[in-house]
């Protein structure tokens, strides 16, 4: 382990911005943008250093660690507040510096006309700072701090058109379900502190081998539901589609590309925990394999383009939960679609961005069309995407989800068929929303609304979406050569040898490649041909009408927990107010009653206290006399 | 006859001078009732005193004589101070505690 | 047999007459001290009680405390009160209507009720042997006795009572003490108001009491040289309580100016 004193910069530059910016007011409205621009760059650049200094250190030298103070110390425990960057935060790092950097230079021009765009930037910057800590903190509890300012910073720009009352909602919505998964997450503090006395991550993984399989599979039940919460996995998933609510930047880089992917961060930081306790292995398996589904099936049914993205998003993060789940054979692929799915994600984000900037802020996707002529720049940057998401090779998404299809094929026993059919199916419903989000949205015949004009957006807006299409292409061939990020990663984690290989990697490319086939051509069937409605049709069979709903999840959520959860308040403001307050007010109103009646025996008159006394000390006899008797 | 009769003597005098304080208005007439009281009480440590036969009860009874002279000395006082100010020796015209 | 009788407690027939005939006198005293209106009543029946009590004291072997009864009691603090009751007025007298609506009842029959209860007690506690009586204690003489332990077992109390004695002293004091409220006049200020007042008739003078008067008395009108009686002659504090007699009966012009012959 290598001391460091410069990690504090990575987090404390980009936190300067958002002070500076928040505080400063009006007066850093002319050059705020800018500021924050540079100093999320500069943290980039940092970032870069290290990963520089990183690689040419020997393997168990790699990590390095900061300690910054003294944070709790009550008797025995003690937490350092201390940062940690090791192979897996870098990757995170240069993600979030990164696209970061990218989509604040997107936002320059996106925002530009919105009298707000300090607040947004000195928001972006405190997002990417609270992101920075989340990945460095070198315990459970340091994680958490950063944890919350994610969650906090996710709330103010969802809501940051917040005088539209479906938007304050919605940020709300996002806020409320966030706080069930941290929720999850003190409670694995908990856990660690109660039954290891740590909540440092290396305490915590050299205490896992001495625990009792119960407490960690408890704590990793937590850390999941923690995770679900933050990365919209079932089932806290219905906020992230409302998140959409946000600028499209915002959606980009908090719900597409970082902050939704904390989740599987959390598990893979997490490993020693899973690795010991199978049950809650398990668990994260059918939560990503049913989110995987579930996303799915939500993007065929959205008109509204960033929520078709959303849905994709929550999908794709499946299967990267899907693959932390399968154990140490999947940590690598999961992180590997992580950084890929940034990319790609990030850039068809921004490119809906760029579609709305054209089309005067329309989502309707039903009233896009033939736009591949008008833009050719966000064509060409979104359709590397929609290639790379699909996994055709030689995009990124072919080698990261690829990896993923093969660990579940490969993971053994039974489940690994079930597993990995899933992951094929979802890899073809994948194909027929995208196909038909392109469709929708470039090809056809044009369907906008009067007075629209579409154009191309500024060079600051496509030049991020470049980068980002060409890291959609790129990445994944270059993290997947000689296996470089799995020998990266692999010194984390506690590998069990090599897996019996149910299908060859060859048959399994094939495979989702056909299954990707189907999925296009029944949308190109199904949308090539047709006259698109601008408005949804209404005669559709009850699977779409439940798909459309998002398969009720709110209704759900709404039936189960809000209804029960109102009535549940009910009925203590009642019993508060009857039992409680009653009680209280019983007792001032007896002091009342009994202070007014008292008050005629106090008349001043010495005369009649003295007959008191005389009272008083009769009852004393009497009570002596009494006892005697 | 036995000794429990001045206790008994004692009792009713300490009674009498109890509704003396309180159906008195003349705060004189009030004291000398207290002064009363205490006496009825003095005469129970003498008698104490005989029967137990030690005169713990006689000193005990010397001391509350001391106390009764500072009561009076006191009260007295007061008497006079509240005469001096609103012309009425009576204790009812003292009641502006009541507001 | 008598001898005995005194040595367990038991009181002695001539000690019985006397309990006998003064006991109910004391009690009747008590109760007339309630009932009578004037309050210089009350004062005399309550030395009288006291005197019994000295009385019942001596009788009870407590000879010390029977003479410093009378002394201090019949002597010092009756003296006492009778002062302030000449200070405050020695012939008002008080009504004895209840003004406070249902006090008397509920004294009187808590009165009645504790009175009761305490002579029940009385009647029923038992020491579970007799009397003993203070020929042992009193062998070296009571005043030795009380003395030996005041200054041994009690010295402490003794001290703190005195402090206390003192304490009540300065404490009269500053009670009875009248700051004075305006200037004292000057015997310059005082002859030029006599002068220089509203009339000059005060200019000599105010005419003492009782001077040409037909009584030599403080509360009787001086009477001036036409023979009207001069009602300033008369102490103002005197007026003010009511004690002095009305002028009006000693005008000369009333009465008969017949000089009877001296013998």
């Amino acid at each position: 382990m290598t001391i460091s004193t410069s990690l504090v910069y990575l987090i404390g530059l980009p936190f300067a911005g958002a002070a500076i910016l928040l505080l400063g007011g009006r007066r850093t409205d002319k050059w705020g943008h800018l500021l924050a621009t540079a100093l999320s760059g500069s943290s980039f650049v940092v970032g870069v250093y290290h990963l520089i200094q990183m690689v040419n250190r020997p393997t168990e030298m790699r990590p390095i660690s900061q300690k910054l103070f003294e944070w709790i110390s009550v008797g025995s425990f003690n937490v350092d507040a201390g940062l940690l960057l090791d192979q897996l935060s870098i990757c995170f790092v240069l993600l979030i510096t990164g696209v970061g950097t990218l989509i604040h230079i997107y936002s320059i021009a996106y925002m530009s006309e919105d009298r707000d765009r300090r607040r947004f930037f000195a928001y972006l910057n405190l997002f990417i700072a609270a992101m920075l800590l989340l990945v460095l903190g070198d315990s459970y509890l340091s994680l958490y701090v950063g944890w919350e300012g994610v969650g906090l910073a996710s709330y103010l720009l969802i809501g940051f058109w917040n005088q539209k009352p479906a938007y304050a909602t919605a940020s709300k919505k996002a806020f409320v379900m966030n706080r069930v998964g941290d929720m999850g997450l003190s409670l694995a503090i908990m856990i660690a502190f109660a039954t290891m006395g740590t909540v440092s991550f290396a305490g915590v993984a050299e205490q896992a081998h001495h625990t009792s399989e119960a407490a960690l599979t408890a704590m990793g039940i937590m850390l999941l539901v923690a995770a679900a919460g933050k990365s919209a996995q079932f089932p806290l998933q219905a906020w992230l589609g409302d998140a959409m609510a946000g600028p499209t930047p915002v959606s980009a880089l908090i719900h597409a590309a970082t902050m939704v992917t904390a989740g599987v961060y959390l598990i893979t930081r997490s490993n020693f925990v899973f690795d010991a306790a199978p049950t809650a292995q398990l668990l994260v398996v059918i939560v990503g394999a049913i989110t995987l589904i579930f996303g799915a099936l939500i993007g065929t049914a959205k008109d509204d383009i960033k929520k078709a993205l959303a849905a994709s998003t929550m999908s794709q993060i499946g299967y990267m939960i899907l693959a932390t789940g399968l154990g140490p054979i999947g940590y690598a692929f999961a992180i590997m679609h992580l950084i890929t799915h940034g990319f790609f994600k990030a850039g068809m984000f921004l490119g809906a961005g760029s579609v709305m900037h054209g089309m005067n802020d329309e989502v309707n996707m039903r009233k896009y069309g033939a736009l591949r002529q008008f833009m050719p720049i966000t064509f060409i940057t979104f359709g590397i995407g929609y290639l790379a998401i699909l996994g055709v090779p030689p995009f990124a998404g072919f080698y990261s989800k690829d990896m993923i299809i093969e660990s579940a094929f490969n993971s053994g026993g039974m489940q690994a068929i079930f597993l990995g059919s899933l992951t094929l199916i979802g890899a073809a419903i994948t194909a027929f929303y995208m196909t038909r989000v392109m469709i929708l949205t470039f090809a056809g015949t044009k369907r906008w609304d009067e007075g629209v004009e579409p154009h191309e957006s500024p060079w600051l807006m496509w030049f991020p979406m470049a980068v980002l299409a060409v890291g959609s292409v790129t990445s994944g061939y270059l993290l997947y050569h000689n296996k470089a990020l799995y020998k990266w990663l692999s010194p984390l984690f506690e590998d069990h040898g090599e897996h019996e290989e149910l299908l060859k990697p060859i048959v399994v490319s094939a495979l989702a490649l056909t299954m990707v086939a189907i999925g296009v051509s029944i949308a190109v069937y199904k949308y090539m041909r047709e006259n698109i409605e601008t408005v949804a049709p209404v005669d559709v069979s009850w699977i779409t009408k439940f798909v459309r709903k998002d398969l009720m999840q709110d209704q759900f959520n709404e039936k189960f927990f809000m209804r029960p959860g109102q009535l549940l308040t009910k009925a203590l403001v009642t019993t508060e107010d009857v039992v409680v307050d009653g009680s209280v007010r019983g007792v001032a109103r007896m002091a009342i009653g009994s202070g007014s009646g008292l008050r005629g025996l106090q008349n001043g008159f010495v005369r009649s206290y003295a007959a008191l006394i005389l009272v008083g000390a009769l009852t004393l006899i009497a009570a002596i006399w009494v006892v005697v008797s | 006859m036995d000794a429990s009769n001045y206790l008994y003597i004692s009792a009713l005098l300490f009674t009498i001078g109890a509704v003396g304080v309180v159906v008195r208005r003349n705060a004189i007439v009030v004291f000398m009732c207290i002064e009363l009281m205490l006496n009825a009480a003095n005469l129970s440590f003498v008698t104490f005193s005989r029967i137990n036969g030690n005169l713990d009860g006689q000193v005990m009874a010397f001391f509350t004589m001391v106390v009764a002279a500072c009561e009076v000395v006191v009260g007295l006082a007061i008497i006079v101070a509240i005469y001096r100010s609103r012309r009425s020796a009576s204790v009812d015209d003292a009641s502006l505690l009541k507001r | 047999m008598m001898q005995l009788a005194i040595e367990v407690g038991q009181t002695a027939t001539p000690e019985a007459v006397m309990f006998w005939i003064l006991g109910p006198l004391a009690v009747l005293a008590a109760l007339g001290m309630l009932l009578v209106k004037k309050a210089v009543h009350s004062a005399i029946l309550m030395a009288f009680v006291m005197v019994v009590l000295a009385v019942f004291y001596i009788a009870q072997d407590a000879v010390f405390l029977g003479i410093v009864q009378v002394v201090v009691y019949t002597g010092a603090v009756m003296m006492l009160f009778l002062f302030i009751l000449m200070l405050v007025g020695v012939d008002s007298s008080d009504s004895l209507t209840e003004t406070i609506r249902g006090l008397r009842p509920i004294a009187i029959t808590a009165a009645v009720g504790f009175g009761g209860l305490m002579v029940s007690l009385l009647g029923r506690a038992t020491l579970g042997r007799d009397a003993i009586g203070l020929s042992a204690a009193n062998a070296d003489g009571n005043v030795e006795g009380i003395g030996y332990l005041l200054f041994s077992r009690f010295v402490w109390p003794f001290e703190v009572i005195s402090a206390l004695l003192v304490t009540a002293a300065l404490g009269a004091m500053v009670l009875a003490h009248q700051p004075r409220s305006s200037k004292k006049t000057t015997q310059r200020q005082q002859s030029i108001n006599r002068f220089r007042g509203e009339s000059i008739a005060t200019a000599a003078g105010l005419p003492a009491p009782g001077v040409y008067a037909r009584h030599n008395a403080v509360d009787v009108p001086a009477l001036l040289p036409d023979g009207t009686p001069a009602p300033n002659s008369v102490n103002a504090s005197l007026k003010a309580r009511g004690d002095m007699l009305d002028s009006n009966t000693f005008d000369l012009k009333k009465i008969s100016t017949q000089v009877e012959e001296e013998k």
